[in-house]
């Protein structure tokens, strides 16, 4: 099994390289995908029996909630690639990941909560999904918040390792108790937002999007890293290249 | 190693000693908060009773939360966590006794005034040993992971409002828990099995948050 | 066949989303405005530190 490409990876001046290969691509998919899944689920997918039009939120609401439910995990996956391979690509992806996905989690519980209102009535209610999605809010503020406090960039970055790490084990032990929670206090069963057998014709554009929300992180996140390699790397002699290179482009 | 562990409870304990404001502090605090509410919500004794479960673990957990902000930072400052970051003894043993000295002179504090402030807040007095049984097994969970946040804040400057906000989001199934086993309780319903979930959660959290406190204190100090 | 693919017979009809357009609407606009900012300010920082760099190693060339 070759590992040489994942410790390849963790030069920043490769990593550059190859991400700016495949960036273009990753662009182009999202607009592809988020425009196709726009257009099919806002205008050709049938409205819902029970909810009417108001269920197409659910074309955002859920790839928003896969979104900030993954990148939460990426983020530990990336802490302790951080932590046990000490390679600085992985704190890189760390930390710009973490204000993705807390717009994630953002995005899902303001699409949950405005969908709730023609819904249930109301814009807020507290339950088990919202409230949770609401706790991996906080969790993403805190990881963002502990990587700003410290000044050491190193530091900071095997800090907010340890505390995504954490926070990704504590994340089921959540998720169960909120769910608990939830019974406890609601007699009255909401109705699951996604219906249990979904039409071709209506879960064929969820997908798309799906997939078009995790190539928009991709791209953002690459475009995020990059910059930050220059960043970091701005003594070495190829940023320094690559610098000159991009602004003496722009000044022909 | 079982006598490192001892002596340092030993130490943890003349130290707080020296300084009996420090223990009184997260006491008065949960006394403090307990009142806040019947000034807030209005003295009814229905009321109150519904809430006291919520109330007296919320007000408990922010008192814990509290004391936790100076565990490590004296240590910190005066340069003994480095000894121990170094020391031939494992961190992990070393953190386990320091935060068990605390919760032994604090958290423990603060169960045994939570039966006066519940019956404040109109608990009937055949509930109490249920809120004690919650309280002693929720506190020690608290003060773990608490210091997990503390040990990655203790370099910090300003790290109390972070410390709170890293930690509180991993205080919600303990909440929900604590006084879920209350409200059970008051409604007459078994409380067994949650208590046995919150043993389980206890044990849980002392076989695993003292690697990551030791992993935040060295980072701290690696700084 | 009069039928069409599109779930709604007119344009008004989509804005409106049978009652629900302000909702619908409001989602889908903060979002596309959310992923939009999204990748706009990375380009633009970007943008920003490249024109800074090339300019401090201007100067550092000149000393």
């Amino acid at each position: 099994m070759k590992w040489t490409w994942f410790h390849r990876l963790g030069s920043p001046k490769w990593f550059y390289e190859l991400s700016g290969r495949w960036l273009p691509w990753f662009a182009v998919a999202t607009v592809l995908l988020i425009a196709t899944g726009l257009v099919w689920g806002l205008a050709i997918a049938p409205p819902d029996y029970q909810q009417g039009n108001s269920f197409r939120i659910i074309y955002i609401h859920v790839p928003a909630s896969f979104l900030a439910q993954s990148i939460y995990i990426s983020l530990a996956i990336a802490g302790v690639v951080g932590l046990v391979w000490k390679m600085k690509i992985a704190d890189v992806a760390l930390q710009q990941s973490a204000p993705i996905g807390a717009w994630m989690a953002f995005i899902s519980l303001l699409t949950g909560a405005i969908w709730g209102k023609p819904t249930w009535g109301a814009y807020w209610v507290w339950d088990a999904r919202l409230t949770a999605m609401l706790i991996l809010l906080f969790l993403y503020f805190g990881v963002i918040a502990l990587g700003q406090a410290i000044s050491n960039r190193d530091s900071a970055a095997k800090a907010c390792a340890v505390l995504s790490i954490v926070g990704v084990v504590n994340i089921p032990i959540i998720k169960y108790s909120v769910d608990w929670w939830n019974t406890l206090h609601q007699p009255a069963t909401f109705s699951v937002i996604e219906k249990p057998a979904m039409p071709v014709e209506m879960w064929v554009p969820l997908l798309i999007m799906v997939l078009g929300f995790y190539c928009f992180f991709t791209t953002v996140l690459l475009m995020r890293m990059r910059l930050e390699i220059l960043r970091r790397e701005a003594k070495t002699s190829w940023v320094k290249a690559e610098v000159t290179r991009l602004v003496g482009k722009k000044h022909e | 190693m079982s006598r490192v562990f001892f002596l340092l409870i030993l130490r943890e304990a003349r130290l707080l000693a020296r300084r009996p404001a420090e223990l009184a502090n997260p006491l008065v605090f949960f006394a403090i908060v307990i009142a806040l509410f019947p000034l807030a919500v209005g003295p009814e004794t229905q009321m109150l009773r519904t809430l006291s479960p919520g109330l007296i673990w919320v007000a408990a957990l922010l008192a814990v939360l509290l004391s936790l902000e100076n565990l490590f930072r004296s240590d910190f400052e005066d340069g003994s966590l480095e000894q121990w970051v170094v020391s031939p003894h494992p961190l992990t043993v070393l953190v386990l006794a320091k935060v068990f000295a605390h919760w032994l002179f604090s958290g423990l504090a603060l169960v045994l005034l939570s039966p006066v402030l519940a019956i404040m807040l109109g608990l009937p007095a055949d509930r109490v040993p249920i809120l004690l049984a919650s309280l002693l097994l929720g506190t020690p969970i608290l003060s773990l992971l608490g210091a997990v946040g503390a040990a990655l804040t203790v370099g910090l400057k300003r790290g109390g409002i972070l410390l709170a906000l890293l930690i509180l989001p991993l205080y919600i199934p303990v909440l929900i828990l604590g006084s879920g086993v209350l409200q059970a309780a008051l409604q007459g319903l078994p409380t067994l099995g949650y208590l046995l979930w919150m043993a389980s959660l206890m044990m849980l959290t002392i076989t695993f948050t003292p690697f990551a406190i030791a992993a935040g204190l060295k980072i701290s100090v690696g700084e | 066949m009069n039928e069409s693919i599109f779930a709604f017979n007119s344009f008004a009809e989509f804005i409106a989303m049978g009652k629900h357009g302000f909702y619908v609407w409001v989602c889908f606009g903060i979002t596309i405005a959310a992923l939009v900012l999204n990748v706009a300010l990375p380009w633009l920082a970007r943008r920003r530190y490249l024109n800074q760099e090339a300019r401090r190693l201007r100067w550092e060339a000149m000393q």
